[in-house]
């Protein structure tokens, strides 16, 4: 098992025919996801590198094809049409791979995707990898394997060196997922982990997290109340200082509110174990497996 | 991007909502030149970016033009928390009779917006949710229906703001709303708010803070950011596109990815050094890119060595090595060590190609930890 995405998920891609579109979709292809679908308007009837049938509208392709899943590459100023139109369609999961979109935009579709029951991933987010299985996004499939450990992450680059630390130590994960680095991502911390707490794969988690807002803090209550296998963490931005943003729009210490330390000593305080670096949250994942 | 009182201000102009008569001036004369044209007591007040600049003697009251000219004399060019002064704003003085605080700002745990109001204005908010959370009424807007008549009468009605303001206080809200929502602001705070002598509600000062990733929809927010003076290498950064901010130690680091430069700077903090700045290179791991983010760095000149920390993803790790070595070419005068760790896509092809390079500058590592270690004990011998 994983969760949200596996080797028969129905994948359509929302901007197949940019340039990013088409460089992620053939390795998310190579990786072996089913891809049945591409939507760019006014480019129905193509066929993408002679494989994927392109529609003009999201509906037509869930009509035509039954993709469940879409992956979004549009530019930001089109991703809330995207998402919504997606929603819109019948599709059950939504990842959003699109950086830089205005946070108004996010905050009018936030509500909406939650009261449709739709799942969204991101945005400004690397998407999500069930290894062996399926790979919905630009995490690299090189450097993980199949296995026992979830991970749920607000970084990219990041996500790929813990998961990297494990794959080189011979474990490898049941489910990637990158939630994003902006102010108002679909899902968060929580929403994860508690289908990691169910997935019987899933025997670790690791949370790795990032300054600003609370959801770390949020994160460390459900987890002692609600998880019981067992969860390490890391937080990235001990030493950011106080007002400037941090390359995500979402990582900025505001006063003293959202600093590295304070959520470090949330999961502290709830009984989970925070690495000090990459390195060491990878081991003390693996030391939890046994 | 967060505005000067006196940008957020004309934006409120905009929208309508009442503020003082007054103009922004950038010399004594100019002040001169607005006090005399807007009559009467004016208030010279300091346009800076930070807190306390009543304390710091950076708001004085003139009875007349002469008066305002003597006052922005002196404020101009002050220094207040090492934010230098280089505009004053020059208002009307107006009979305070109460004065009260109001907010409208994205409450990023809700994902809603949140409106906040309090009859105890004119004072640090923060201290009041500390010392009196009562005194702070708060009503959170769905950005799906927008404000709504009740929002405003719960937030009046929860500060016990008195009576004779509600007609002047409601309207300046809901235009408060409208330009929070219509400029994609991330907040709008007036405070204090003040009921004047004469019965009016008016925004004695404001805060705004812009979202900088709608500019896209907004053509006024180039002109506000260009107002806003940038330290040098943040403003050189900005030109160039790099994803750069300024800190105060020794090490220069470039890191691919937020999450992994920001624990980038970390692990060089937990190894005994002092991370100099934040860049993010992205996935723009060429030459070019990594020139102009190499030569930024080594403009802050307490910068003695740099720490390129890369995981290959996307990213492949011989372009960053043919990278670095096409920047090196290009910053030929460059004597500082530089530390470089690549792992992850083609990390072997991207080492073979820095060890057969061997380059004096460049020494690599295997590991993240062990190459901050390395760059702490390269700079530590080196003169600060």
């Amino acid at each position: 098992m994983s969760i949200l995405l596996d080797e028969n998920t129905r994948v359509l891609v929302q901007g197949i025919t940019g340039s990013e579109g088409t460089f992620h979709t053939k390795r998310n292809l190579a990786y072996g996801t089913k891809v049945v679908a591409g939507v760019t308007p006014g480019k129905g009837g193509q066929k993408w590198e002679d494989q994927v049938p392109v529609f003009d509208t999201v509906q037509d392709a869930v009509d035509e094809t039954a993709a469940n899943a879409s992956l979004i590459f549009v530019p930001a100023r089109f991703a809330q049409d995207a998402i919504l139109e997606a929603a819109d369609s019948g599709i059950g999961l939504v990842v959003c791979i699109t950086e830089g979109i205005p946070t108004r935009d996010m905050a009018v579709v936030y509500p909406y995707m939650r009261a449709k029951g739709v799942t969204l991933i991101g945005p400004n987010c690397p998407g999500l990898i069930s290894p062996g299985k399926a790979n919905m996004g630009i995490i690299p499939g090189e450097i993980t394997g199949p296995g026992p450990v979830g991970l749920v992450s607000r970084s990219g680059t990041l996500t790929y060196q813990v998961m990297y630390e494990m794959f080189t130590r011979g474990i490898g994960q049941s489910t990637c997922i990158g939630i994003g680095g902006d102010p108002i991502v679909g899902s968060n911390f929580i929403d994860i982990l508690s289908r990691f707490a169910e997935d019987p794969e899933t025997q670790a988690v690791v949370v790795i997290g990032e300054i600003g807002g609370d959801e770390e803090e949020r994160a460390a209550s459900f987890i002692k109340e609600n998880v019981d296998k067992p969860v390490v963490a890391y937080v990235a931005g001990f030493t950011a200082p106080e007002g400037k943003r941090m390359g995500h729009a979402g990582a900025i210490v505001s006063g003293s509110k959202g600093t590295a330390q304070a959520k470090a000593e949330a999961f502290e305080s709830m009984g989970i174990r925070v690495g000090r670096n990459p390195t060491e949250v990878a081991e003390l994942a693996i030391a939890a497996l046994d | 991007m967060d505005l000067f009182e006196y940008q957020a201000k004309e934006l409120f102009r905009k929208f309508g909502m009442a503020v003082p008569d007054g103009k922004v001036a950038a010399s004594p004369a100019a002040a001169e030149k607005v006090a005399q044209k807007v009559g009467g007591r004016v208030v010279v007040k300091a346009q800076v970016q930070v807190g306390g600049r009543g304390k710091a003697g950076g708001i004085k009251l003139a009875d007349d033009a002469a008066g305002a000219k003597a006052a922005a004399e002196q404020i101009l060019g002050m220094a207040i928390k090492g934010h230098k002064v280089r505009r004053v704003l020059v208002e009307q003085a107006g009979d305070i009779k109460s004065e009260f605080y109001a907010s409208f700002l994205l409450d990023r745990t809700a994902k809603a917006y949140l409106g906040m109001m309090s009859a105890k204005g004119g004072v640090d908010i923060e201290e009041v949710a500390a010392t009196d959370p009562e005194a702070i009424a708060r009503v959170h807007v769905s950005p799906l229906t927008g404000l709504q008549p009740y929002h405003v009468r719960e937030l009046l009605f929860g500060a016990r703001i008195p009576k004779e303001a509600h007609a002047g206080a409601s309207e300046l809200l809901r235009k408060m709303y409208a330009c929070f929502v219509e400029m994609d602001a991330s907040l709008v705070e007036v405070n204090p708010m003040v009921l004047t002598g004469d019965g009016k509600v008016v925004a004695l000062d404001a805060k705004v803070s812009l979202d900088e990733n709608a500019g896209y929809r907004h053509a006024e927010f180039e002109k506000l950011s260009s107002e806003i003076p940038l330290q040098k290498q943040e403003k050189v950064a900005k030109e160039k596109g790099l994803n750069y901010v300024k800190l105060d130690g020794r090490i220069g680091i470039i890191g691919n990815g937020a999450g992994l430069t920001m624990s980038t700077l970390d692990v060089v903090a937990e190894a005994g050094g002092t991370p100099a700045n934040f860049l993010d290179i992205g996935g723009g791991a060429n030459a070019a890119t990594m020139a102009a983010g190499i030569d930024l760095i080594f403009s802050d000149r307490k910068v003695k060595s740099l720490f390129v920390n890369i995981f290959g993803g996307i990213t492949r790790c011989d372009e960053v090595a043919r990278g670095i070595l096409g920047a090196l070419d290009q910053l030929p005068n460059l004597k500082a060590p530089i530390v470089v760790r690549l792992d992850g896509t083609n990390a072997t092809e991207g080492r073979k190609i820095l060890e057969e390079a061997a380059h004096a500058n460049i020494t690599m590592a295997p590991t993240m930890l062990e190459a901050a270690a390395k760059a702490v004990a390269l700079t530590k011998g080196r003169r600060a």
